[in-house]
């Protein structure tokens, strides 16, 4: 069996390249790949497109806000390009305020579809969501039983950085309480698929095969989180 | 404008809770529909469902008893209940979108006559935050709106049209402000029930859409 297994976060993000589509996972702070996040900041990659839920916060933990900072980020596929209150600016706002970073707003049940397609090899689908609003201008529009929907297409991505509970050293992967918000859908459709585990790595065979949130096939690069870094 | 005490937030929440019936499954937006968990009514089991795939969460947390891993769609720490079930964000938006949601509870800028809402995007501002409120909007068996009357300068929020960019056309239902209960019908917005002390054409005075009284008409009423 191959081995996914990684002993530093540098190495598991030294190959990104510039210009790549990056997914990072984390829902009201919860399931944040912090540690990789830090690493691919420390890498340097740019002209990154990042997708997340949104863009960053105000804190000082390390997000997708901390590489947008840093203007690795050229483009941020997201459910929120303004802050849910206008006090809230963020670098990401700034930068989008001097038209120094593109956004492209999308509706966060539409953003996780989007990536479940990708992942599903699904040409596109059609969803209610948006019909009437200033976000469906543009796009196909179809009546199916009677209701109108909209057409959108998969959003795939190059690389995924997720956060884990556990893991096997095949990368079969299990995840705890609201930690697991975006981080299946991105760890399926993301074309390699990098890994930071919060509790423990097992062994394979530990792990009962009805209780795999995502199956270790999708998993490329596994790294357990050292008692220094960072859990939260 | 009238200077006649107005609702609390938590009584405009209490009054959208009591409508919420035994099994339904509610969703609660950020800010102050999330007070609507504080109403209890022992008679009712509801579910509340978070967008971030927490489905049958329990009341906030108590300070030094906080699961790190669960929170609301607010990044509020909840508790787990016997019965709670976590799907990722694909499977909860599902779940939304497949008509499984009965009531969502939403903030709102402006609200309009025929039900249109607006809640996410401010012109003036870049950018918009829509999180899951369009996918609830156009998918949840119903939509209530709980939010202050007027805007803080004083300018009306029940309209004709909206002026902002809706965030779904014809979607509410129902509508709590500090000044009453709305409902919204073919003919606009009724008014169901008034702050104590308010008279129609008080709230009129302080509306742009046109008010129709309920005949069954009453006082707030939120216990």
């Amino acid at each position: 069996m191959k081995n996914k297994i990684y002993d530093s976060f540098d190495q598991a993000v030294s190959d990104i390249p510039d210009g790549s589509t990056v997914m990072s996972p984390g829902f009201g702070q919860v399931g944040v790949p912090r540690n990789l996040l830090a690493a691919l900041n420390r890498q340097g990659a740019k002209h990154l497109t990042a997708v997340s839920n949104n863009a960053g916060t105000l804190d000082d933990k390390i997000d997708i806000g901390t590489l947008i900072e840093a203007g690795q980020v050229k483009k941020m596929i997201c459910a929120f390009t303004a802050p849910t209150h206008p006090s809230q600016v963020t670098p990401f706002v700034q930068m989008y305020n001097n038209d120094e970073i593109d956004a492209e707003l999308v509706p966060q049940g539409t953003l996780a579809e989007r990536m479940r397609a990708a992942a599903a090899g699904i040409g596109g689908f059609y969803t209610p969501t948006s019909v009437g609003t200033e976000l469906a201008e543009g796009k196909e529009h179809r009546e199916i039983n009677g209701r109108m929907h909209v057409l959108e297409y998969p959003l795939p991505g190059d690389f995924a950085l997720i956060r884990a509970w556990r893991a096997d050293t095949f990368g079969n992967l299990q995840f705890r309480m609201a930690q697991r918000n975006f981080n299946p859908i991105m760890a399926t459709a993301a074309a390699v698929t990098i890994v930071e585990i919060e509790d423990k790595i097992v062994e394979v065979g530990e792990l009962d095969p009805d209780h795999i949130h995502v199956p270790g096939v999708y998993v490329n690069r596994l790294i357990q989180i050292p008692s220094d870094g960072i859990f939260g | 404008m009238s200077d006649k005490p107005k609702l609390e937030r938590q009584a405009m929440c209490d009054r959208l809770a009591m409508e919420f019936q035994d099994e339904w499954i509610v969703n609660l937006g950020v800010g102050m529909p999330t007070l609507c968990s504080n109403y209890t009514d022992s008679s009712k089991e509801i579910i509340f469902h978070s967008e971030n795939g927490v489905i049958g969460y329990g009341p906030l947390a108590e300070e030094g008893k906080e699961d790190k891993h669960l929170v609301n769609a607010g990044g509020q720490n909840v508790t787990a209940v016997p019965g709670m079930a976590i799907v990722h964000h694909a499977d909860s938006f599902a779940l939304i979108r497949g008509g499984m949601v009965d009531v969502t509870v939403m903030g709102a800028y402006e609200v309009a006559e025929n039900g249109d809402f607006a809640n996410w995007r401010i012109p003036t501002r870049k950018g918009g935050g829509i999180g899951g409120a369009m996918d609830l909007a156009a998918c949840a068996k119903r939509v209530f709106i709980a939010m202050e009357h007027t805007t803080r300068e004083g300018s009306p929020r029940l309209l004709k049209k909206c002026n902002l960019p809706v965030t779904a056309p014809s979607a509410v239902k129902l509508l709590a402000t500090d000044l009453g209960l709305f409902e919204i019908a073919s003919e606009g917005f009724i008014l169901k029930e008034y702050a104590p002390g308010w008279t129609l054409e008080e709230i009129q005075a302080e509306t742009e859409a046109k008010l129709t009284l309920a005949t069954d008409a009453k006082e707030f009423r939120f216990r």
